[in-house]
Protein backbone atom coordinates (compact mmCIF):
# COMPACT_ATOMS: atom_id res chain seq x y z
CA UNK A 1 0.00 0.00 0.00
CA UNK A 2 2.90 2.74 -0.01
CA UNK A 3 3.49 2.49 -3.71
CA UNK A 4 4.05 6.27 -4.22
CA UNK A 5 0.68 6.95 -5.25
CA UNK A 6 -0.19 9.98 -7.25
CA UNK A 7 -2.06 12.84 -5.36
CA UNK A 8 -5.14 11.83 -4.78
CA UNK A 9 -6.21 15.57 -4.43
CA UNK A 10 -5.29 17.54 -6.99
CA UNK A 11 -5.68 20.85 -6.37
CA UNK A 12 -4.55 20.81 -2.45
CA UNK A 13 -6.20 23.41 -0.14
CA UNK A 14 -6.11 24.40 3.47
CA UNK A 15 -8.25 24.53 6.25
CA UNK A 16 -8.20 27.09 8.50
CA UNK A 17 -11.09 27.65 11.64
CA UNK A 18 -10.68 31.07 12.61
CA UNK A 19 -12.16 32.39 16.46
CA UNK A 20 -14.56 29.93 16.71
CA UNK A 21 -17.22 29.98 19.68
CA UNK A 22 -19.92 27.87 20.24
CA UNK A 23 -22.10 27.08 22.79
CA UNK A 24 -24.48 23.97 23.22
CA UNK A 25 -27.83 23.93 24.73
CA UNK A 26 -27.55 27.61 25.84
CA UNK A 27 -24.32 26.55 27.68
CA UNK A 28 -20.44 27.90 26.54
CA UNK A 29 -18.20 25.43 25.60
CA UNK A 30 -14.94 27.27 23.80
CA UNK A 31 -14.15 30.57 22.57
CA UNK A 32 -11.74 32.20 19.90
CA UNK A 33 -10.49 28.74 19.00
CA UNK A 34 -8.26 28.92 16.08
CA UNK A 35 -6.54 26.31 14.15
CA UNK A 36 -5.01 25.28 10.90
CA UNK A 37 -4.19 22.10 8.86
CA UNK A 38 -2.02 22.23 5.69
CA UNK A 39 -2.70 19.24 2.91
CA UNK A 40 -1.84 15.92 3.93
CA UNK A 41 -1.30 17.64 7.50
CA UNK A 42 -3.24 15.91 10.90
CA UNK A 43 -4.34 17.31 13.71
CA UNK A 44 -4.92 15.95 16.93
CA UNK A 45 -7.45 16.76 19.27
CA UNK A 46 -7.05 15.92 22.79
CA UNK A 47 -8.00 16.91 26.40
CA UNK A 48 -10.32 15.37 29.38
CA UNK A 49 -13.91 14.78 28.32
CA UNK A 50 -16.65 16.92 27.98
CA UNK A 51 -13.91 19.52 26.59
CA UNK A 52 -15.35 20.51 23.31
CA UNK A 53 -13.52 17.93 21.22
CA UNK A 54 -16.95 16.45 19.41
CA UNK A 55 -17.72 19.50 19.04
CA UNK A 56 -15.02 21.22 17.26
CA UNK A 57 -15.35 18.12 14.51
CA UNK A 58 -18.84 18.78 14.38
CA UNK A 59 -18.51 22.64 13.52
CA UNK A 60 -15.60 22.00 10.84
CA UNK A 61 -17.71 19.05 9.14
CA UNK A 62 -20.73 22.12 8.83
CA UNK A 63 -23.21 20.28 11.17
CA UNK A 64 -22.85 22.96 13.69
CA UNK A 65 -22.81 26.79 13.19
CA UNK A 66 -20.46 28.69 15.31
CA UNK A 67 -21.58 31.39 17.06
CA UNK A 68 -18.85 33.31 16.10
CA UNK A 69 -15.52 32.98 13.92
CA UNK A 70 -15.49 30.51 10.86
CA UNK A 71 -13.85 27.88 9.47
CA UNK A 72 -12.66 27.76 5.93
CA UNK A 73 -11.47 25.58 3.09
CA UNK A 74 -8.87 27.23 0.78
CA UNK A 75 -9.74 30.90 1.90
CA UNK A 76 -13.70 30.25 1.38
CA UNK A 77 -15.93 29.99 4.79
CA UNK A 78 -17.58 26.49 4.36
CA UNK A 79 -20.71 28.14 5.17
CA UNK A 80 -21.02 29.88 2.01
CA UNK A 81 -21.39 26.61 -0.11
CA UNK A 82 -22.03 23.54 2.56
CA UNK A 83 -22.84 21.06 -0.47
CA UNK A 84 -19.20 21.74 -1.68
CA UNK A 85 -18.41 21.47 1.71
CA UNK A 86 -19.97 18.09 2.15
CA UNK A 87 -18.31 16.65 -0.86
CA UNK A 88 -14.60 16.95 1.32
CA UNK A 89 -15.52 16.15 4.90
CA UNK A 90 -16.03 12.01 5.74
CA UNK A 91 -17.21 12.09 9.02
CA UNK A 92 -17.08 9.55 11.60
CA UNK A 93 -19.10 10.56 14.69
CA UNK A 94 -19.33 8.96 17.93
CA UNK A 95 -22.03 5.97 16.61
CA UNK A 96 -21.09 4.59 13.53
CA UNK A 97 -24.53 4.92 12.00
CA UNK A 98 -24.87 1.61 10.65
CA UNK A 99 -28.38 -0.23 9.94
CA UNK A 100 -29.40 -3.18 11.84
CA UNK A 101 -31.08 -4.89 9.03
CA UNK A 102 -28.37 -4.06 6.27
CA UNK A 103 -25.06 -6.44 5.82
CA UNK A 104 -21.72 -4.51 6.62
CA UNK A 105 -21.18 -4.36 2.93
CA UNK A 106 -24.47 -2.77 1.96
CA UNK A 107 -24.01 -0.39 5.07
CA UNK A 108 -21.07 1.37 3.82
CA UNK A 109 -22.47 1.00 0.07
CA UNK A 110 -25.42 2.69 0.88
CA UNK A 111 -23.63 5.37 3.03
CA UNK A 112 -21.09 6.23 -0.32
CA UNK A 113 -24.22 6.18 -2.96
CA UNK A 114 -25.94 8.86 -0.04
CA UNK A 115 -23.03 10.98 -0.03
CA UNK A 116 -22.41 10.62 -3.78
CA UNK A 117 -19.23 8.62 -3.82
CA UNK A 118 -20.78 5.30 -5.72
CA UNK A 119 -19.02 4.35 -8.96
CA UNK A 120 -21.06 5.76 -12.01
CA UNK A 121 -23.46 3.05 -13.97
CA UNK A 122 -24.34 1.04 -10.79
CA UNK A 123 -28.42 0.30 -10.78
CA UNK A 124 -29.96 -1.25 -7.33
CA UNK A 125 -29.46 -4.81 -8.27
CA UNK A 126 -25.85 -4.77 -9.05
CA UNK A 127 -25.15 -3.23 -5.55
CA UNK A 128 -23.62 -5.65 -3.34
CA UNK A 129 -21.83 -7.27 -5.42
CA UNK A 130 -17.91 -7.73 -4.97
CA UNK A 131 -15.40 -6.17 -7.46
CA UNK A 132 -18.41 -3.00 -8.01
CA UNK A 133 -16.13 -0.44 -5.93
CA UNK A 134 -12.53 -0.66 -5.63
CA UNK A 135 -12.11 1.72 -3.42
CA UNK A 136 -14.67 0.07 -0.65
CA UNK A 137 -12.92 -3.60 -1.34
CA UNK A 138 -9.64 -1.82 -0.32
CA UNK A 139 -10.71 -0.50 2.81
CA UNK A 140 -12.72 -4.15 3.70
CA UNK A 141 -9.19 -5.94 2.92
CA UNK A 142 -7.48 -3.62 5.16
CA UNK A 143 -9.55 -3.67 8.12
CA UNK A 144 -9.38 -7.27 7.41
CA UNK A 145 -13.75 -6.92 7.35
CA UNK A 146 -13.96 -9.21 4.04
CA UNK A 147 -15.01 -12.55 6.37
CA UNK A 148 -17.67 -10.04 7.97
CA UNK A 149 -19.10 -8.19 4.34
CA UNK A 150 -22.69 -10.45 3.98
CA UNK A 151 -23.22 -10.49 7.78
CA UNK A 152 -26.02 -8.00 9.13
CA UNK A 153 -24.77 -5.01 11.04
CA UNK A 154 -27.35 -6.62 13.86
CA UNK A 155 -24.50 -9.02 14.28
CA UNK A 156 -21.45 -7.70 14.61
CA UNK A 157 -19.59 -6.61 17.49
CA UNK A 158 -18.97 -3.12 18.68
CA UNK A 159 -15.65 -2.88 17.35
CA UNK A 160 -16.16 -4.73 14.08
CA UNK A 161 -19.38 -2.15 13.26
CA UNK A 162 -16.68 0.40 14.17
CA UNK A 163 -14.42 -1.46 11.51
CA UNK A 164 -17.17 -0.96 8.90
CA UNK A 165 -18.10 2.58 9.79
CA UNK A 166 -13.99 3.17 9.30
CA UNK A 167 -14.14 1.42 5.84
CA UNK A 168 -16.64 3.99 4.94
CA UNK A 169 -14.24 6.88 5.88
CA UNK A 170 -11.36 5.40 3.95
CA UNK A 171 -13.46 4.69 1.38
CA UNK A 172 -15.00 7.54 0.84
CA UNK A 173 -12.05 9.47 -0.96
CA UNK A 174 -12.99 12.55 0.53
CA UNK A 175 -9.36 14.74 1.25
CA UNK A 176 -10.73 15.37 4.91
CA UNK A 177 -11.15 13.23 7.42
CA UNK A 178 -12.80 13.70 10.92
CA UNK A 179 -12.75 11.34 13.25
CA UNK A 180 -14.24 11.25 16.63
CA UNK A 181 -12.61 8.65 19.40
CA UNK A 182 -11.88 6.18 15.92
CA UNK A 183 -10.23 3.54 18.04
CA UNK A 184 -13.22 2.68 20.53
CA UNK A 185 -13.73 -0.87 21.23
CA UNK A 186 -10.94 -1.91 18.07
CA UNK A 187 -8.57 -4.69 18.44
CA UNK A 188 -4.34 -4.17 18.24
CA UNK A 189 -4.15 -5.19 14.55
CA UNK A 190 -7.17 -2.80 13.29
CA UNK A 191 -5.23 -0.05 15.11
CA UNK A 192 -2.58 -1.11 13.11
CA UNK A 193 -4.37 -0.84 10.06
CA UNK A 194 -6.07 2.47 10.86
CA UNK A 195 -2.66 3.86 11.27
CA UNK A 196 -1.54 2.44 7.75
CA UNK A 197 -4.62 4.03 6.44
CA UNK A 198 -3.89 7.73 7.62
CA UNK A 199 -0.43 7.12 6.55
CA UNK A 200 -1.54 6.54 3.20
CA UNK A 201 -4.04 9.18 2.98
CA UNK A 202 -1.38 11.59 4.28
CA UNK A 203 0.90 10.99 1.36
CA UNK A 204 -1.55 11.29 -0.76
CA UNK A 205 -2.33 14.89 0.47
CA UNK A 206 -5.36 14.33 2.78
CA UNK A 207 -5.63 15.51 6.06
CA UNK A 208 -7.11 13.73 9.32
CA UNK A 209 -8.48 15.34 12.33
CA UNK A 210 -9.00 13.17 14.80
CA UNK A 211 -10.06 13.63 19.04
CA UNK A 212 -8.78 10.27 20.59
CA UNK A 213 -7.68 9.39 24.01
CA UNK A 214 -5.31 6.93 23.20
CA UNK A 215 -1.68 7.14 21.35
CA UNK A 216 -3.08 6.86 18.52
CA UNK A 217 -0.29 7.15 15.69
CA UNK A 218 -1.28 10.31 12.92
CA UNK A 219 2.04 10.07 11.55
CA UNK A 220 5.23 13.08 11.24
CA UNK A 221 4.69 16.56 11.82
CA UNK A 222 1.18 15.81 13.43
CA UNK A 223 -0.46 18.71 15.43
CA UNK A 224 -2.34 19.03 18.82
CA UNK A 225 -4.72 20.99 19.98
CA UNK A 226 -6.72 21.01 23.51
CA UNK A 227 -10.58 23.18 22.88
CA UNK A 228 -9.95 23.24 26.63
CA UNK A 229 -7.66 25.80 26.26
CA UNK A 230 -9.78 28.39 25.16
CA UNK A 231 -12.16 28.83 27.93
CA UNK A 232 -14.72 31.35 27.38
CA UNK A 233 -14.62 34.42 28.82
CA UNK A 234 -17.67 36.51 29.46
CA UNK A 235 -15.77 40.14 29.13
CA UNK A 236 -16.55 39.34 25.24
CA UNK A 237 -19.32 40.89 24.75
CA UNK A 238 -19.80 40.30 20.92
CA UNK A 239 -19.45 36.55 22.14
CA UNK A 240 -22.15 36.93 24.96
CA UNK A 241 -24.30 39.41 22.72
CA UNK A 242 -24.11 36.25 20.67
CA UNK A 243 -25.11 33.63 23.23
CA UNK A 244 -28.31 35.91 24.06
CA UNK B 1 -30.16 14.68 -7.78
CA UNK B 2 -28.54 11.02 -7.35
CA UNK B 3 -27.90 11.58 -3.62
CA UNK B 4 -31.71 12.46 -3.25
CA UNK B 5 -32.64 9.34 -5.24
CA UNK B 6 -30.19 7.48 -2.69
CA UNK B 7 -31.81 8.56 -0.36
CA UNK B 8 -35.12 7.09 -1.35
CA UNK B 9 -33.56 3.92 -2.41
CA UNK B 10 -31.77 3.59 1.13
CA UNK B 11 -35.44 4.27 2.95
CA UNK B 12 -36.80 1.67 0.86
CA UNK B 13 -34.53 -0.56 0.65
CA UNK B 14 -34.84 -0.27 4.75
CA UNK B 15 -38.63 -0.93 4.78
CA UNK B 16 -38.38 -4.00 2.54
CA UNK B 17 -35.69 -5.06 5.04
CA UNK B 18 -37.88 -4.71 7.90
CA UNK B 19 -41.00 -5.73 6.82
CA UNK B 20 -42.86 -5.72 9.21
CA UNK B 21 -42.82 -2.11 10.28
CA UNK B 22 -44.52 -1.46 6.98
CA UNK B 23 -46.76 -4.15 7.47
CA UNK B 24 -47.77 -3.09 11.22
CA UNK B 25 -49.05 -0.38 9.62
CA UNK B 26 -51.48 -1.67 6.87
CA UNK B 27 -52.25 -4.06 9.39
CA UNK B 28 -53.75 -1.59 11.90
CA UNK B 29 -55.25 -0.04 8.90
CA UNK B 30 -57.20 -2.94 7.86
CA UNK B 31 -57.87 -4.26 11.65
CA UNK B 32 -59.84 -1.26 12.80
CA UNK B 33 -61.61 -0.42 9.49
CA UNK B 34 -63.20 -4.22 9.79
CA UNK B 35 -64.04 -3.77 12.77
CA UNK B 36 -66.63 -0.82 12.13
CA UNK B 37 -69.23 -3.63 10.72
CA UNK B 38 -68.91 -5.67 13.52
CA UNK B 39 -69.47 -3.26 16.13
CA UNK B 40 -72.37 -1.08 14.01
CA UNK B 41 -74.13 -4.67 13.43
CA UNK B 42 -76.64 -4.96 10.42
CA UNK B 43 -77.33 -1.42 9.54
CA UNK B 44 -76.05 -1.24 5.82
CA UNK B 45 -77.48 1.87 5.48
CA UNK B 46 -75.23 3.70 8.62
CA UNK B 47 -72.06 1.67 7.42
CA UNK B 48 -72.48 3.56 4.20
CA UNK B 49 -73.10 6.61 5.63
CA UNK B 50 -69.92 6.67 7.95
CA UNK B 51 -67.67 5.15 5.47
CA UNK B 52 -65.84 7.76 4.13
CA UNK B 53 -65.18 8.87 7.46
CA UNK B 54 -64.31 5.46 8.94
CA UNK B 55 -61.81 4.88 5.82
CA UNK B 56 -60.18 8.68 6.28
CA UNK B 57 -59.76 8.46 10.02
CA UNK B 58 -58.73 5.39 10.14
CA UNK B 59 -55.43 5.76 7.61
CA UNK B 60 -54.85 9.28 9.26
CA UNK B 61 -54.18 7.13 12.33
CA UNK B 62 -52.41 4.45 10.59
CA UNK B 63 -50.03 6.84 9.29
CA UNK B 64 -49.37 8.48 12.68
CA UNK B 65 -48.04 5.10 13.59
CA UNK B 66 -45.04 5.38 10.66
CA UNK B 67 -43.79 8.51 11.72
CA UNK B 68 -41.12 7.89 14.53
CA UNK B 69 -39.76 5.84 11.29
CA UNK B 70 -38.96 8.44 9.95
CA UNK B 71 -35.78 10.16 11.77
CA UNK B 72 -35.68 8.74 15.34
CA UNK B 73 -33.85 5.60 14.12
CA UNK B 74 -31.26 7.93 12.30
CA UNK B 75 -31.13 10.53 15.07
CA UNK B 76 -30.18 7.63 17.43
CA UNK B 77 -27.82 5.75 15.66
CA UNK B 78 -26.05 8.61 14.19
CA UNK B 79 -27.00 8.34 10.67
CA UNK B 80 -29.07 12.09 10.66
CA UNK B 81 -25.43 13.62 10.53
CA UNK B 82 -24.21 11.57 7.58
CA UNK B 83 -27.28 12.41 5.82
CA UNK B 84 -26.66 16.04 6.63
CA UNK B 85 -23.25 15.93 5.12
CA UNK B 86 -24.51 13.96 1.63
CA UNK B 87 -24.19 17.39 0.67
CA UNK B 88 -28.32 17.87 0.07
CA UNK B 89 -29.78 20.55 1.37
CA UNK B 90 -31.76 19.20 4.64
CA UNK B 91 -35.42 20.48 2.60
CA UNK B 92 -34.62 18.20 0.20
CA UNK B 93 -33.63 15.44 2.17
CA UNK B 94 -36.82 15.99 3.98
CA UNK B 95 -38.54 16.02 0.73
CA UNK B 96 -36.89 12.64 -0.39
CA UNK B 97 -37.70 11.08 3.17
CA UNK B 98 -41.60 11.82 2.65
CA UNK B 99 -41.48 10.36 -1.21
CA UNK B 100 -40.08 7.08 0.62
CA UNK B 101 -42.46 7.54 3.17
CA UNK B 102 -45.46 8.20 0.88
CA UNK B 103 -44.06 5.14 -1.24
CA UNK B 104 -44.34 2.69 1.84
CA UNK B 105 -47.47 3.78 3.70
CA UNK B 106 -49.65 5.67 1.57
CA UNK B 107 -49.54 4.01 -1.66
CA UNK B 108 -50.07 0.57 -0.01
CA UNK B 109 -53.25 2.22 1.80
CA UNK B 110 -54.54 3.49 -1.78
CA UNK B 111 -54.89 0.14 -2.78
CA UNK B 112 -56.21 -1.34 0.39
CA UNK B 113 -59.10 1.13 0.79
CA UNK B 114 -61.36 0.22 -2.32
CA UNK B 115 -61.23 -3.13 -0.96
CA UNK B 116 -62.10 -1.96 2.66
CA UNK B 117 -64.63 0.13 1.19
CA UNK B 118 -66.90 -3.01 0.69
CA UNK B 119 -66.87 -4.07 3.91
CA UNK B 120 -68.11 -0.79 5.01
CA UNK B 121 -70.71 -0.95 2.29
CA UNK B 122 -69.63 2.24 0.34
CA UNK B 123 -71.69 4.04 -2.33
CA UNK B 124 -70.84 1.88 -5.86
CA UNK B 125 -70.24 5.72 -7.67
CA UNK B 126 -68.09 6.51 -5.11
CA UNK B 127 -64.95 4.14 -4.81
CA UNK B 128 -63.29 6.25 -7.82
CA UNK B 129 -63.45 9.98 -6.22
CA UNK B 130 -61.94 7.66 -2.81
CA UNK B 131 -59.25 6.77 -4.62
CA UNK B 132 -58.94 10.00 -5.66
CA UNK B 133 -59.11 11.50 -1.99
CA UNK B 134 -56.36 9.13 -1.04
CA UNK B 135 -54.41 9.82 -4.10
CA UNK B 136 -54.11 14.42 -3.21
CA UNK B 137 -54.30 13.53 0.86
CA UNK B 138 -51.54 10.96 1.37
CA UNK B 139 -49.00 12.91 -0.30
CA UNK B 140 -49.76 15.67 2.60
CA UNK B 141 -50.13 13.51 4.73
CA UNK B 142 -46.40 12.38 4.15
CA UNK B 143 -45.42 15.62 4.54
CA UNK B 144 -46.42 16.85 7.29
CA UNK B 145 -45.73 13.82 8.51
CA UNK B 146 -41.85 14.58 7.88
CA UNK B 147 -42.60 18.06 9.51
CA UNK B 148 -44.02 16.38 12.81
CA UNK B 149 -40.72 14.08 12.64
CA UNK B 150 -38.34 16.55 12.09
CA UNK B 151 -39.37 18.80 15.18
CA UNK B 152 -39.59 15.71 17.93
CA UNK B 153 -36.00 14.58 16.73
CA UNK B 154 -34.39 13.31 20.24
CA UNK B 155 -37.89 13.95 21.93
CA UNK B 156 -39.54 11.50 24.29
CA UNK B 157 -42.45 9.62 23.44
CA UNK B 158 -41.86 11.11 20.13
CA UNK B 159 -44.59 8.88 18.09
CA UNK B 160 -47.31 10.32 20.20
CA UNK B 161 -45.85 14.06 20.16
CA UNK B 162 -45.90 13.63 15.93
CA UNK B 163 -49.51 12.61 16.36
CA UNK B 164 -50.31 15.56 18.81
CA UNK B 165 -48.76 18.13 16.09
CA UNK B 166 -49.61 16.33 13.05
CA UNK B 167 -53.16 15.08 13.42
CA UNK B 168 -54.81 18.79 13.79
CA UNK B 169 -53.09 20.05 10.63
CA UNK B 170 -54.56 17.46 8.95
CA UNK B 171 -58.30 18.55 9.20
CA UNK B 172 -58.12 20.20 6.16
CA UNK B 173 -57.09 17.32 4.45
CA UNK B 174 -60.59 15.42 6.15
CA UNK B 175 -62.91 17.74 5.76
CA UNK B 176 -62.74 17.81 1.68
CA UNK B 177 -61.68 14.74 1.01
CA UNK B 178 -64.71 12.95 3.61
CA UNK B 179 -67.02 15.96 1.34
CA UNK B 180 -65.98 14.58 -1.80
CA UNK B 181 -66.76 10.85 -1.53
CA UNK B 182 -69.76 12.26 0.50
CA UNK B 183 -70.64 14.27 -2.77
CA UNK B 184 -70.12 11.51 -5.04
CA UNK B 185 -72.10 9.21 -3.63
CA UNK B 186 -75.20 12.12 -3.35
CA UNK B 187 -74.35 12.58 -6.58
CA UNK B 188 -73.57 15.94 -6.93
CA UNK B 189 -70.40 17.47 -8.71
CA UNK B 190 -66.91 16.69 -6.55
CA UNK B 191 -64.71 19.02 -8.66
CA UNK B 192 -64.81 21.82 -5.81
CA UNK B 193 -63.51 19.30 -3.30
CA UNK B 194 -60.81 17.80 -5.39
CA UNK B 195 -59.49 20.90 -6.56
CA UNK B 196 -59.35 21.90 -2.86
CA UNK B 197 -57.42 19.22 -1.79
CA UNK B 198 -54.93 19.87 -4.93
CA UNK B 199 -54.24 22.86 -4.01
CA UNK B 200 -52.97 21.78 -0.52
CA UNK B 201 -51.33 19.06 -1.93
CA UNK B 202 -49.48 22.35 -4.06
CA UNK B 203 -48.61 24.28 -1.54
CA UNK B 204 -47.56 21.36 0.74
CA UNK B 205 -44.61 19.79 -1.80
CA UNK B 206 -42.43 23.20 -1.75
CA UNK B 207 -43.61 24.65 1.81
CA UNK B 208 -43.55 21.55 3.97
CA UNK B 209 -40.04 19.79 3.51
CA UNK B 210 -38.69 24.24 3.64
CA UNK B 211 -40.26 23.62 7.48
CA UNK B 212 -39.14 20.27 7.94
CA UNK B 213 -35.52 21.17 6.57
CA UNK B 214 -35.27 24.28 9.31
CA UNK B 215 -36.61 21.83 12.35
CA UNK B 216 -33.31 19.50 11.12
CA UNK B 217 -31.13 22.06 11.05
CA UNK B 218 -32.13 22.72 15.03
CA UNK B 219 -32.06 19.02 15.68
CA UNK B 220 -28.75 18.70 14.43
CA UNK B 221 -27.16 21.76 16.74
Amino acid sequence: MTVAAPPLFPDPARLTVTDIAVARGGRPVFADLSCAVEPGGALRLAGPNGGGKSTVLRVIAGLLRPLTGFVAWDGATIADDPAAHAQRVAYLGHADALKSALTARENAETALAIAGRAPTGQSASERGRPGENAALDRAFALLDLERLADLPAAWLSAGQRRRVALARVIASGCPLWLLDEPTVGLDTASVAALERAIADHRQAGGMVIAATHIALDLGPGDESLDPGAFPWRHAESAVDEALV
Amino acid sequence: MSAFLAVIARDLRLARRQGTDVAMTLAFFVVVVAMFPLGLGPTPELLARIAPAVLWVTSLLAAMLSFDRLFQQDSEDGGLDQLALSGLPLSLLALAKACAHWLTTGLPMLVLAPMLGISLNLAPQSYGVLVATLALGTPVVSLFGVVGAALVVGARRAGVLVALIVLPLLIPILIFAVSAIDAASAGLSVRVHLLFLGAILAAAIPLAPLAAGAALRQALD
